[in-house]
């Protein structure tokens, strides 16, 4: 018997877990409220079959219990019944998966118009770069790496050279404009993850990943990192801060590009060579 | 159709292989150690199996104890945490869960249910089991090794995997992995082709496809897949392992590590991935299938009642094996494949739903209207249907591609993972070695023990997985040494995690009972007779208990019915074994 009360009260402890505990989602702060929708439609289809399982079970084991003289039914086999149950499950699972492909199909296609902004991620920190005046990304190659150009971007391209270049610090965005994140990772796999923005996607090296979402709500964000990427993985962190269009210029305005970077590389550079001279 | 019906072949002779004394091992070495015989190599396998599972639930509390208590225990830094983390892993998927399903209870089961004097290949069967215990001896190694095991997390992804920045990956860790994994398969791929060889072409007479139990059919399907699944593995690992020692670049692009070129280029690190998990995904139903083919059986005997709809049963383990070699990417739908992937792998995973559902119906419908004996295997059988029921719905989340990239690489998926294929299969362990126990000993495991065992096991397992799978709703993500202070985690999901460590200790600690009774009740155990649960299927028919080499004495039995049964209207007992010739007013048939 108490097999049946244990039961009873796994089922109706997990409905009022569900409902009262304090742990659910952090608001969101992106378009992708639509996830939200179709995991609420998964957890109440889902929290039906769960609760009407346990019950029927306990149920059964109460009413069929075995006591002396009892004799159980003889049923191989019940084919209506079990294509109705058939039946059902597809269309619960019907339920689930098709509202599941439509927000699949408008998180894989970004919108026209939407912004650029590049991802990179390195052992454990992780960098951004936007587009220029021009609007273009610029080319990179993990090759060309080197100390003073730590993207790899692409020196004698155009586009590359007006592109603004983020090391290790925060990256805006501009609220309710829709933004396409590239994702690049210049050793291991990494994942750009915001909880707050409900996206995420790996930064693989070798390739360019992408997802893309529109802030919704101005705020202070903190980017993880959701894929395993050696013993500094939880450390991996960085900022993201969503804007009002006017603090989201003044930021940009305050920014330095891949040439002017360079250029500060060079000073440097020649900086040291002179100081280095005397004192040989 | 296939016939499941009571024969009408009473009339059939019996089988004619005789009983050959040269076959007998003769000294005490062949008899025990290098044993031909599959009960044998079952129970090495099985104790191997259990013996490291021992130390994958140790590694588990030590992580329990960092996620709980961060920072209170000095000799869990980072590394450790993500070798105790990868070893954890990779020990309970491969080398206890696989090793036990299909060497252990296959071993033992196979020739037994299928009344068949033992493996095909004997020979072979025994260099299974001897290359199984080499790859775990090897795994076990690389705690011993410089620098450690590899802490590349169990699904060893490269780059990482071989770099200086993962535990293992520039020393010996990642190298004992992947040594041990290959020796293990090569070892599995002998007893595999046993198991199948065995069914297809051992079977007593009388035991059509359609008469075996579905622990049979379980298995057989189970290492069908796994030798078409393993493959992909393999040559992963070797790959890898050229990748780390000869300096190729498989899975291996340009890489900048900590400011340093590396000599790989044009490798593709999600070309691992698609090959990890086409072995990955089919090795969750390698697990299961058995699982589900033996808990059929637990619930069936202690109902006193044939399995719902078995036909439907057979068919939906066949067909979940199938769709399961079509469902791997629903583990990369954020890994930067190409997005379009996740319409095909999201409605064949959302569809393999419905057979799976069809056997949980079947389960509970076994118990309508049946004779329930709540014995111990019944206890596990139960505990299996809510623990898989729960992890299973929440598969849907996260096969259902839009809603897992949420949640994908939070506690959410470890909290499902864990529920669907730890707890659920190994509540089926543990009630499939309590009921087929008195057959392997001749004696019954103490009651007491095992209440406690099953009562702590169930009730403890379901209160960590369950909450913390809100874990990841709000966002924490898996393996992570520590979180750390981060604003969208409420202070209060730190008491939650203490809660669930705590339970966790008490969970691991009741398994020593577990072991105690296994132990202690070989010598004082009641004594189980031969067919102590008054079961149908041919293993409980031996002539002996424990069952001699070669099973069943001079004569092979003949099969004249279905293994299910169980209170036929007008029968004298509540069940009729299989080997019963039966008068033709028995059967299904006119039962009905």
């Amino acid at each position: 018997m108490a097999v049946v009360v244990i039961l009873v009260l796994l089922a109706a402890g997990s409905v009022l877990f569900h409902l009262l505990s304090p742990w659910w989602w952090t608001p969101i702060a992106s378009n992708w409220n639509y996830i939200d929708n179709t995991l609420i439609i998964t957890f109440w289809i889902t929290g039906v079959v769960f609760v009407a399982v346990v019950l029927f079970m306990a149920y059964c084991v109460f009413r069929f219990r075995h006591r002396p003289g009892n004799r159980a039914a003889y049923e191989p086999e019940n084919t209506k019944l079990e294509s109705w149950l058939a039946a059902g499950t597809t269309l619960g699972v019907a339920a689930m998966l098709t509202p599941g492909l439509f927000v699949w199909h408008q998180f894989v296609t970004v919108p026209d118009g939407a912004g650029q902004v590049e991802v990179v991620g390195q052992q454990w920190l992780w960098s951004f770069r936007l587009p220029g005046a021009d609007g273009k990304l610029g080319t990179s190659e993990t090759r060309d790496i080197s100390p003073e150009n730590s993207l790899g971007l692409n020196r004698n391209d155009a586009a590359a050279l007006d592109d603004i270049v983020i090391e290790g610090g925060e990256l805006h965005l501009e609220i309710g404009k829709p933004v396409k994140m590239l994702l690049r990772s210049v050793d291991v796999l990494h994942d750009f993850y915001v909880p707050e923005f409900r996206a995420k996607m790996d930064m693989v090296p070798g390739m360019v990943t992408y997802f893309w979402l529109t802030p919704t709500r101005t705020g202070t964000f903190e980017v993880l990192c959701a894929e395993l990427c050696g013993v500094g993985h939880p450390q991996m962190r960085g900022t993201v801060v969503v804007d009002s269009p006017e603090d989201y210029q003044t930021w940009l305005a305050s920014q330095q590009t891949f040439s002017q970077l360079m250029a500060k590389a060079q000073t440097k550079e020649t900086a040291q060579a002179g100081n280095a001279a005397p004192a040989r | 159709m296939v016939d499941i019906r009571s024969g009408t072949d009473g009339a059939l002779g019996h089988a004619e292989v005789e009983d050959v004394e040269l076959y007998h091992p003769h000294s005490w070495w062949t008899r025990y150690v290098f044993s031909q015989d599959a009960k044998i190599i079952a129970v090495q396998y099985a104790s191997t199996a259990i013996a490291i599972g021992m130390v994958a639930l140790v590694l588990s509390w030590l992580m329990r104890l960092q996620l709980g208590f961060p920072g209170q225990f000095a000799f869990i830094d980072a590394e450790r945490y993500y070798q105790f983390i990868t070893m954890h892993g990779m020990i309970m998927v491969i080398y206890l869960l696989t090793a036990l399903f299909l060497g252990g209870f296959g071993n033992y089961l196979i020739p037994l249910m299928l009344g068949a004097r033992d493996m095909v290949f004997p020979y072979a069967n025994m260099l299974s089991y001897w290359l199984y215990l080499l790859a775990v001896l090897v795994l076990v190694s690389s705690f011993f090794a410089p620098g450690g095991p590899t802490g590349a997390g169990w699904t060893l992804y490269p780059p990482q995997a071989v770099l200086s920045g993962t535990p293992g990956g520039k020393d010996w860790g990642i190298l004992l992995m992947l040594s041990s994994l290959i020796l293990f398969i090569i070892g599995f791929t002998m007893g595999g082709l046993n198991y199948v060889v065995t069914v297809l072409q051992g079977r007593a007479r009388g035991m059509t496809l359609m008469r075996m139990p579905l622990t049979i059919w379980g298995i057989f399907t189970a290492t069908v897949m796994a030798l078409l699944a393993f493959p992909a593995l393999f040559v992963a690992c070797v790959m890898m392992m050229f990748d780390r020692v000869l300096g190729t670049s498989f899975f291996m692009p340009a890489i900048v590590e900590m400011g340093e070129q590396l000599q790989h280029g044009g490798g593709s690190p999600i070309l691992f991935q698609h090959l990890f998990w086409f072995f990955g995904h089919p090795e969750v139903y390698i697990v299961a299938l058995p699982a589900f083919g033996i808990v059929s059986d637990l619930i069936s005997t202690h109902a006193r009642k044939n399995i719902f709809g078995y036909r439907m049963m057979v068919w939906a383990i066949v067909v979940i094996g199938a769709l399961s070699f079509v469902v791997w990417a629903h583990h990369m739908y954020v890994s930067g494949m190409n997005p379009y992937f996740g319409f095909f792998f999201a409605t064949t995973t959302l569809i393999i739903a419905v057979p799976t559902a069809l056997k949980v119906y079947n389960w509970v419908l076994t118990l309508w209207r049946g004779d329930i004996h709540l014995n111990l295997p019944m206890l596990f059988a139960l505990g299996f249907i809510v623990t898989f029921v729960n992890g299973g719905l929440t598969g849907l989340f996260l096969g259902n591609v839009v809603v897992d990239v949420p949640l994908s690489d939070t506690m959410f998926v470890v909290a499902h993972f864990h529920m669907v294929m730890g707890v659920a299969p190994i509540l089926v362990i543990f009630g499939a070695i309590y009921h087929w126990y008195p057959k392997v000993t001749g004696r019954m495991l103490n009651e007491a023990m095992g209440q406690l065992h099953f009562w702590v096991t169930f009730v403890g397992a379901y209160l960590i997985f369950f909450p913390m799978h809100y874990l990841g709703l709000i966002g924490v993500p898996r393996r992570y040494y520590e979180m750390g202070e981060t604003a969208f985690v409420p202070a209060s999901a730190h008491t939650l995690n203490e809660f669930i460590t705590i339970v966790a200790l008490i969970v691991g600690a009741v398994q020593i009972v577990f072991l105690f009774n296994l132990v202690w009740s070989i010598r004082h155990g009641r004594d189980a007779g031969g067919n102590p649960w008054r079961a149908t299927t041919l293993e409980w028919q031996t002539p002996e208990t424990p069952p001699r080499h070669g099973n069943w004495g001079k004569e092979l039995p003949v099969v004249y019915r279905w293994a299910y049964d169980y209170s036929v209207p007008g029968a004298p007992e509540d069940f009729i074994p299989q080997n019963q010739p039966g008068p033709d007013n028995l059967t299904r048939e006119t039962a009905t």
